[in-house]
């Protein structure tokens, strides 16, 4: 097809905001899918996806319209994805920002819009679900136009669930952005913007090609990655896989690849002919590194084989999911795991736990650290447990955070980015209700119950994202746990030197109120290196003996000291301690605890 | 295998229940005294051939054994095999100059008597029937009757004991000097009407409670008792004229020996067997009228069980057990930890075989050593 017929765009939206709904109608306006065979929400195909109303991963699926070829490219709909949101909006030459008529412009849209921005794409502004009473389109498309820098009267009404308004806003993708602008006649060069694991088919690229054209069975070159394999096939979503000869220039599409391993190609790279290829690759390129990192154990350590292979499927689908095996002392057997954020980290947990039907102790979400030690050399540290006792320096990663927040809640947000080491950055009034806050904060505070206690003192009506901002040095400390003199790894944190002493506190307290009293007097401390925080004694039982026992207890106490021995199995060994698994879940989960 | 050397005879008859009793017991039914009686005899008849030829212990336990109808009871010593040890458990209410002339005469050698507390205050929580001055008279009534070895039941962590009530319990107790003490922390068994009055007031004491067990064992020994078992005393013999005064029959149980229990609820370890006699009195009562055994549950005790056991029951006893009964039970690692720790030591053998003991710590912490020793 001639270019200046192809229109690709995506859409842009904060979760709810009807995204999955538009994208829904207008394959039913352009009939790429009949009333009959419409199931909601088509693009999200993951029931975890559908649950948690956000999509994973991105999708493309071309439609026609007017004589026009359309691909619409969903985005992931998360901070986490970032990266991956980035990639979509390249293979794009524009977006609908799609906000909610009665929500107004949430964190998440501003993040997104900036990407756009950044992109150089061209913005529509739709405001959605303008049937609904409480709709306040005007005022909506005023925070949009502020946002954005555009009048209001720009901004497309829709209802994307009765269907008003959406063939408008295709008139508009076709009038108001532009078509593609590659080299149809030069060296192949296509965007890998998504990828998915077939097992029968191995790794399906999602791709836009820019300059030249691909074909079914011609070899291919990942550029960056140097990976090469041949192209089984290539087609498009319609939304089914339909199979086509050639993509070309300015399409947007599948490639087959028969890859068994999706980390050999990743989001972002240029794919090209190895037999006439491309001198440069596509920019924006990233290795893209796990940020958070927490340890799996299975609760039953016999299931630990399950987790390897069910980390293992997953890995197949998820390239920036990464684990290594970690053995810890009061845990056991798992796997010191790094994820690109935290719901990252939740998805797959749950995905694990649901998926796998597996039990998971997860230690506290941690980030990574870059440490410079005495003798110059520099290492990245994902374990606290790891963080080494000599060191010139510590650096921590650093995110920009958006923020909008009602008027009457600017006070306590800033209560809670100044606790958290937040450094101000910006303010704006987004409407007369609304405020946009802008700070940089550091991501180790963003893990740490941030996101629960944004939302607990806003009364649930804050909104939050962010981006990351690079590596910054940081007073940070390792605060060790010990319990009876031995320290408890997976209790480990890293944290910042003034934050270390009420934690320590915290910890301490729960784990003498979690830790049965043994056969002798066990103190539980908190420490920074060799310096004690804080201290309490677990005093030691002083009677525990059934005071009878004659001829006909003799069974009864038979079986009490089963029992007893049946507990002590389960408890987990710290030096002579016997520390029940209730005891490291209690501290884990501190935060939500404290929170009830 | 020469034959059971120990006897258990169960009179479950009580005027009363006291509300925290998990024993088998029968409230009322004088009546069935005599008939109940005579269902203990047939029941000896049939299981004369799991008793050795000569008993060491005879022991009489409740219910309240001394409740029984004079004429009853007196039928039942006399037609009970002789022994060493012939031991009654009694009430202090039903302890009269006759009753203790009558157990006397029929050669009973040792009275364990139920006081239990000598506050009046927490007699009438434990709902018992005697008043603190009904268990000095009996105790007297018992010496007068020329009794030399006499037992005292007593009771701590009764709801609302104070630890000064203890003291003067402990005091009380004393000052009669009894040959021998057994001390009991109460147990609320769930369920119980006892449990459902005071648990809360029990869950409210429990970390005082463990006190009181050290104190109990303290002032005993400091008054020249012996704690020969975790939850029992008797005189020391030097204090005694050398005579062994620990609880021969309860012994039996201790060191993992065979008995023969009789009467409704009864326990027998026989073997490789233990069995329990149906707790239902009519059913026991109709089975032995027709020259039947009543029936029982049946419980199979491997080696392996066995072996737990002896260990289980030799470390409640200051003199431990042999370590060579101990080895193939326990864990041998567990063993050093606890040794270090100082709550269990290997006796030196001054040629005794070494025994393993468990020391004073170790005896109160009793059932965690056992299960870390066992685990």
């Amino acid at each position: 097809m001639d270019q200046d017929r192809i229109r690709n765009f995506s859409i842009i939206a904060h979760i709810d905001h009807g995204k999955s709904t538009l994208a829904d109608r207008i394959l039913e306006v352009t009939g790429a899918v009949t009333g009959r065979d419409m199931r909601a929400q088509v693009l999200d195909s993951m029931d975890l996806e559908r649950e948690r109303g956000i999509t994973i991963k991105a999708q493309a699926v071309r439609v026609h319209w007017k004589g026009y070829e359309l691909n619409l490219i969903d985005t992931p709909g998360h901070v986490d994805f970032t990266y991956e949101v980035s990639r979509s909006l390249q293979a794009c030459e524009g977006a609908l920002l799609v906000v909610d008529a009665a929500q107004g412009v949430e964190a998440q849209t501003v993040a997104n819009a900036y990407l756009a921005i950044e992109n150089n794409l061209e913005l529509l502004p739709v405001v959605n679900k303008i049937d609904l009473p409480q709709a306040d389109p005007e005022g909506v498309a005023e925070e949009i136009a502020e946002l954005v820098g555009d009048t209001r009267d720009h901004a497309l009404r829709v209802s994307a669930k009765t269907g008003q308004g959406v063939e408008e806003v295709l008139d508009a993708v076709i009038e108001r952005i532009s078509p593609p602008k590659g080299d149809a006649d030069g060296p192949a060069r296509a965007l890998v913007f998504d990828s998915s694991y077939d097992q029968y088919r191995g790794v399906v690229a999602f791709v836009r090609v820019v300059d030249g054209s691909f074909r079914a069975g011609e070899p291919v070159l990942a550029m960056a990655q140097g990976t090469r394999f041949e192209a089984e096939e290539v087609g498009f979503f319609s939304p089914t896989m339909e199979p086509a000869d050639t993509l070309s220039a300015g399409e947007v599409g599948y490639l087959i690849t028969g890859l068994k391993d999706v980390a050999r190609l990743r989001v972002g790279e240029t794919l090209t002919s190895q037999s006439n290829p491309a001198s440069e690759p596509l920019p924006g390129y990233r290795d893209v590194k796990p940020m958070v990192f927490a340890g799996l154990f299975p609760t039953d350590s016999d299931d630990y084989p399950e987790l390897r292979d069910a980390l293992e499927r997953l890995k197949l689908n998820d390239a920036s999911l990464s684990y290594e095996p970690e053995t810890s002392q009061a845990l056991g057997f798992g796997f010191r795991s790094g994820f690109l954020g935290l719901l990252h980290m939740e998805i797959v947990r749950e995905r694990l736990e649901r998926e796998f039907d597996l039990d998971l102790l997860v230690t506290a979400p941690t980030v990574a650290y870059r440490v410079e030690t005495p003798t110059g050399e520099l290492v990245e540290v994902h374990n606290p447990a790891d963080m080494p006792d000599d060191r010139e320096r510590v650096e921590e990663p650093y995110v920009r955070a958006s923020i909008i927040v009602p008027k009457d809640g600017v006070g306590q947000v800033m209560e809670l980015a100044t606790e958290r080491r937040g450094r101000f950055d910006h303010m704006e009034y987004l409407s007369p209700e609304r405020v946009l806050l802008l700070y940089e904060l550091p991501l180790g505070e963003i893990v740490f119950d941030f996101y629960d206690q944004l939302k607990s003192r806003t009364r649930g009506y804050a909104s939050f994202d962010y981006d990351y901002a690079g590596f910054r040095e940081g007073d940070l400390v390792r605060l060790d746990v010990l319990v009876g003199g031995e320290p408890v790894d997976a209790l480990s944190l890293v944290l910042h030197r003034e934050a270390a002493y009420s934690r320590g506190r915290l910890l301490v307290d729960r784990l003498r109120e979690e830790i049965p009293r043994q056969m002798f007097d066990v103190p539980v401390q908190a420490a920074i290196g060799s310096r004690i925080i804080a201290r309490e004694t677990i005093k030691a039982k002083r009677k525990d003996v059934l005071a009878k026992c004659y001829g006909g207890d003799i069974t009864r106490k038979r079986k009490l000291l089963d029992r007893q021995k049946r507990g002590k199995k389960r408890m987990k060994q710290v030096g002579a301690v016997e520390v029940p698994q209730e005891a490291f879940l209690a501290v884990l989960n501190l935060d939500e605890g404290s929170k009830k | 295998m020469s034959g059971a050397r120990h006897l258990y005879v169960h009179l479950p008859f009580c005027a009363s229940r006291c509300g925290y009793c998990d024993f088998v017991t029968v409230v009322g039914r004088d009546g069935r005294h005599g008939e109940y009686v005579d269902a203990l005899i047939a029941e000896l008849e049939l299981e004369r051939g799991v008793l050795a030829e000569r008993l060491e212990t005879v022991f009489l336990g409740g219910g309240t054994p001394t409740l029984t109808e004079a004429g009853a009871l007196r039928r039942l010593l006399r037609a009970l095999p002789d022994s060493e040890e012939l031991t009654v458990e009694a009430n202090p209410e039903t302890v009269t100059p006759d009753l203790a002339s009558l157990l006397a005469a029929e050669g009973v050698t040792r009275v364990s008597l139920g006081a239990q507390s000598f506050q009046p205050q927490l007699l009438e929580t434990l709902e018992r029937r005697a008043s603190p001055d009904v268990v000095r008279r009996a105790f007297y009534h018992l010496r007068d009757a020329n009794f030399d070895n006499i037992s005292l039941d007593l009771i701590y962590g009764i709801p609302g004991q104070s630890a000064s009530d203890l003291q003067r319990d402990i005091g009380e107790a004393l000052t009669l000097a009894p040959e021998h003490l057994s001390w009991y922390e109460l147990e609320a068994k769930p369920g119980t009407r006892f449990t459902h009055v005071h648990g809360a007031e029990l869950a409210r004491q429990v970390e005082e409670m463990e006190e009181y067990f050290e104190r109990v064992v303290d002032a005993m020994t400091g008054a020249g008792y012996r704690w020969y078992e975790t939850a029992n005393f008797c005189l020391a013999p030097g204090r005694d004229g050398g005579r062994d005064l620990r609880s021969r029959h309860n012994l039996g149980y201790w060191l993992g020996r065979d008995y023969l229990g009789l009467g409704i609820g009864a326990v027998s370890t026989v073997g490789a067997l233990r069995w329990r006699n149906t707790p239902r009195l009519g059913a026991y009562l109709e089975a032995l009228a027709n020259g039947q055994r009543p029936l029982r549950d049946v419980e199979g005790l491997p080696a392996a069980v066995k072996r737990e056991e002896r260990v289980m029951l030799g470390l409640r006893l200051d003199e431990g057990l042999p370590l060579a009964d101990a080895t193939d039970a326990i864990d041998l690692r567990a063993l050093d930890r606890l040794v270090a720790a100082d709550l269990a030591r290997v006796s030196p053998a001054n040629g005794a075989p070494p025994a393993l003991v468990l020391t004073g710590r170790g005896r109160r912490l009793g059932d965690g050593v056992t299960a870390e020793l066992l685990s």
